[in-house]
């Protein structure tokens, strides 16, 4: 593994990053040490605040009388690679005024049907940027290509989750622009991506009602993590004995504050709620923000 | 599944720790990891195992401290113990529950030569 940058998994794989980063970065994956130069996108994290004491001797009293050994405490966050990551992706977003969505659900809930009629809904007035990722193929990201927005691929290969370094390499091919919106289409897993920061403003949980209302307490770090849930395929509600309310109970009992919202990427029915929301977040985000609200392309929607 | 990613990070910590402070072997990874942080213990401690194969934790014995959820209850206006994100609280059988702690996923302490 690259103890750099922890990037050497191997199997991941980012469209045009292709072993090649195309500019001052090149390395193979299965060399333990390489240099990799980014602009926002720092791999030297070893002077994280690491609050480390040097134990002299045994400190504790489960290594008695090992002379040599010592204790040494770490308090270090498993995670915390993940979180530097997650933290610089912010920073740039941030900075840039890109509202970031980070799109979480199990597999066939429809979250690609769903990107898709977002997209073209929403195209002309924002704009916007998307990051797919799956286990394997382009499927996803052609899809959406073929919307007109861009997008690119990342294969984690036997990876179940995106982290915030793989989403810092997409950006640097993808480029997202100022005051732009970017999805990103996590692997569909209620599990293991709840717990990755990739640095996005908001988890947006996607459940759709062929699934089983209880999805959420099955599920629940995902639901604890996510601000808000789409609940999805409505228009085949007449169908199924889905109870939408106790759903909806579920999910606030594992997070009370999470919003719910009624979809059907299909028909378009409640999409107009997800649109609605997804203008609010991010003006709340660009409140004071004039060098990006002077040229953005939905002003018109600032005034309503 | 991500215990493995989990493990991986791990492992640079420990190996970015062997750099700085200079050390060869780690005889013992002590981690904290709270009962709501999604962690199956078990398979934490298989990826452990291959993950640290061939690296200076690769003897290393791993000791895991669970850290037990706690909440606050705002009818009870106290703390109370939880097992799960949707648990009840077990006084009131309220769900207006402040998770405050128990998603802990941290490597505590190392005992290296």
């Amino acid at each position: 593994m690259c103890t750099t940058c922890g990037c050497g998994t191997g199997e991941v794989q980012i469209e045009g990053h292709d072993h090649h980063h195309g500019h001052a970065h090149s390395h193979t994956h299965d060399d333990s040490d390489h240099e990799h130069s980014h602009d926002h996108h720092h791999h030297e994290h070893s002077e994280q605040s690491q609050d480390i004491h040097y134990g002299t001797g045994p400190a504790h009293a489960h290594a008695p009388g090992l002379s040599q050994s010592r204790m040494v405490e770490i308090e270090q966050n498993i995670l915390g690679k993940n979180d530097e990551y997650a933290k610089e992706n912010r920073r740039y977003f941030t900075d840039n005024g890109i509202l970031t969505l980070n799109l979480v659900s199990s597999p066939g809930s429809g979250k690609t049907t769903l990107l898709t009629r977002t997209i073209n809904d929403l195209k002309q007035d924002l704009l916007l940027s998307v990051i797919e990722g799956d286990q394997q193929t382009t499927h996803d990201a052609e899809r959406i290509r073929e919307t007109g927005v861009s997008a690119i691929q990342i294969n984690t290969g036997k990876g179940c989750h995106l982290d915030a370094h793989m989403v810092g390499h997409a950006m640097e091919n993808l480029k997202p622009e100022k005051g732009s919106v970017l999805f990103v289409e996590n692997v569909g897993n209620l599990v293991c991506p709840a717990a990755f920061d990739l640095g996005e403003a908001h988890k947006v949980a996607i459940l759709s009602v062929t699934e089983g209302e209880d999805k959420a307490l099955k599920y629940p770090d995902m639901f604890f993590a996510a601000d808000i849930m789409l609940l999805n395929k409505i228009d085949l509600l007449p169908y199924l004995e889905f109870n939408v309310e106790k759903c909806i109970e579920y999910a606030r009992r594992v997070n009370p504050d999470i919003q719910v919202l009624q979809v059907s990427a299909t028909t378009g029915e409640g999409m107009d709620t997800w649109y609605q929301w997804l203008q609010a977040s991010r003006q709340m985000r660009l409140i004071g923000r004039a060098d990006i609200l002077s040229t953005d392309k939905s002003q018109k929607l600032v005034s309503v | 599944m991500h215990e493995m990613s989990l493990c991986e990070g791990i492992l640079q910590v420990i190996e970015a720790e062997a750099q700085k402070q200079k050390f060869t072997e780690v005889k013992q990874v002590v981690l904290d990891i709270g009962v709501l942080s999604g962690v199956e213990i078990s398979a934490l401690e298989f990826a452990f195992e291959v993950v640290m194969r061939g690296s200076v934790a690769e003897n290393a014995i791993l000791k895991i401290n669970q850290i037990e959820a706690q909440a606050w209850c705002m009818p009870c206006s106290e703390t109370v113990t939880i097992k799960q994100r949707f648990d009840a609280c077990p006084n009131c059988e309220s769900y207006q529950l402040q998770v405050s702690s128990g998603d802990e996923m941290k490597i505590k302490e190392l005992e290296v030569d």
